[in-house]
């Protein structure tokens, strides 16, 4: 419930974020009665990015879901720790969730989406114009939303995560819907968003070019052991 | 700007621009009132003793009208997932959203409210105490269809139920609200009593339906 400060100008370099770690123990999650997870866990620490790969149905967007608080959990629990943090449960404020579906109000125009999800979230990170252009949206920002085509509406809600400023960013399939080059920029607003100390948990099928990036497997074998090894022991990729 | 205010302001313009309710509310409580002295006939003592009534059934059916997209559009979009993960306070923002929600169709009801009353030929007191008592009393609606809505923003074309969820809830404000209204022409001492009970059934709505909103939305989460 604080106030936003006012949105300052651009500023570039962007101040690098305070630390902060998030921690799963042990999660499960039932959907419909189904048993989607089973005893997840992974750690996610400053400058890290995790890649989780499986196939459909696996539950990668459970998982994502579950650690933005849209689910609740059967047991277990999501956590952050680190650097200012009042509430270690207060997970999402920290987080920027990037779902299916793109959030945004099709009578709106482009800035105007931006600016509210900038006015509401709190935490101005760059200015609306900035993010505008660094996903190329710039020359459309007075376009109502309605008219945009699927991979301009998933660039401007990537523009959301650089308008508001949030550690970790919780990203299902972000690449849905772009092309080659939007693919790339969005590679470099990643490296750039770890490089200043955020950490990123993204469900993709693409590999995507970030450096000391970990994967993790989803797999459907009901093994209660092997099914979910620590993160670091899968470490492969990139 | 707060995030409240964004949250308003953003809510008050998706209503007024293509696709909003905030038209379609006024249009419907003007069908509502215009058809009504077709079917009474040409008496004009019946139709200014039922003025009250009819315009306030006209005011509770169009509010009724568009309660069902509170939350449903933003369920839709992906938005509520955002909202909700925002860290702000979900009872803060189910009051600003049915805040917004009435300024933008509660609130032309209102102002329409006397220039419908000629249809119906009522007196002057009675436009003056309809148009108080719509202006005390559909807030209350709005809070308690707000409800509704958060139970119903997890299922799908879940539209009519809202209505039939909040119905007996809006009953005492219907009650109150017309027999203010009404009391003016025929027992101006009779006034108070509806109307400050109107009063206080608006003031409890605004109370416990954002609270009640939130706690609906929490549960539908999954």
């Amino acid at each position: 419930m604080t106030t936003p400060a006012p949105t300052p100008p651009d500023f570039e370099p962007l101040a690098p974020y305070p630390p902060v770690r998030l921690a799963v123990a042990d999660l499960v999650v039932e959907r419909g009665g189904r048993r989607v997870l089973d005893g997840v866990s992974l750690t996610l620490a400053p400058g890290e990015a995790l890649l989780l790969t499986g196939p459909n149905g696996v539950g990668k967007s459970t998982l994502i879901r579950t650690l933005f608080g849209l689910v609740r959990p059967e047991a277990g629990r999501v956590l952050i720790e680190g650097e200012g943090v009042e509430d270690p449960d207060e997970v999402a404020p920290a987080c920027h969730y990037l779902g299916h579906r793109d959030s945004l109000k099709t009578a709106l125009s482009v800035a105007e989406n931006l600016a509210f999800w900038q006015a509401f979230l709190g935490r101005p990170g760059l200015s609306v114009a900035a993010a505008l252009a660094a996903v190329d949206l710039d020359d459309l920002a007075d376009l109502p939303a309605a008219y945009l085509s699927a991979g301009q509406r998933r660039r401007l809600a990537i523009a959301r995560l650089l308008a508001v400023r949030r550690p970790i960013w919780l990203l299902d399939e972000p690449t849905a819907a772009l092309d080659r080059a939007s693919e790339a920029r969005l590679a470099g607003l990643m490296r750039r968003h770890l490089a200043l100390g955020g950490s990123l948990l993204a469900a993709t099928h693409l590999t995507l070019d970030l450096p000391g990036a970990r994967a993790l497997a989803l797999s459907h074998q009901p093994a209660p052991d092997a099914d979910w090894a620590e993160p670091d022991a899968e470490s492969v990729v990139s | 700007m707060t995030s409240y205010t964004a949250l308003f302001v953003r809510e008050l313009r998706l209503a007024v621009r293509v696709g909003g309710g905030a038209l379609m509310g006024v249009l419907f409580f003007l069908i509502v009132v215009s058809v009504i002295p077709f079917a009474f006939g040409p008496d004009l003592n019946l139709l200014s003793r039922l003025g009250p009534a009819v315009l306030w059934l006209g005011a509770l059916l169009s509010t009724l009208l568009g309660l069902d997209r509170l939350y449903e559009a933003d369920r839709d979009d992906g938005a509520l997932d955002l909202i909700v993960g925002s860290g702000r306070s979900l009872e803060l923002i189910a009051l600003v959203k049915a805040l917004a929600h009435w300024t933008a169709t509660g609130l032309p009801l209102v102002i329409a409210a006397p220039l419908f009353s000629l249809f119906l030929a009522m007196p002057p007191a009675t436009i003056g105490s309809t148009m108080l008592t719509l202006l005390v009393g559909t807030p209350a609606l709005t809070f308690l269809g707000s409800i509704g809505a958060g139970l119903t923003v997890s299922l799908r074309r879940g539209g009519l139920l809202v209505p039939i969820l909040i119905l007996p809830f809006c009953i005492p404000v219907l009650i109150f609200g017309v027999s203010a209204s009404t009391a003016v022409a025929f027992d101006p001492a009779g006034f108070h009593t509806p109307f400050y009970l109107l009063c206080a059934v608006s003031l409890l709505a605004a109370v416990t339906g954002p609270v009640a909103a939130a706690a609906a939305l929490r549960g539908g989460l999954d």
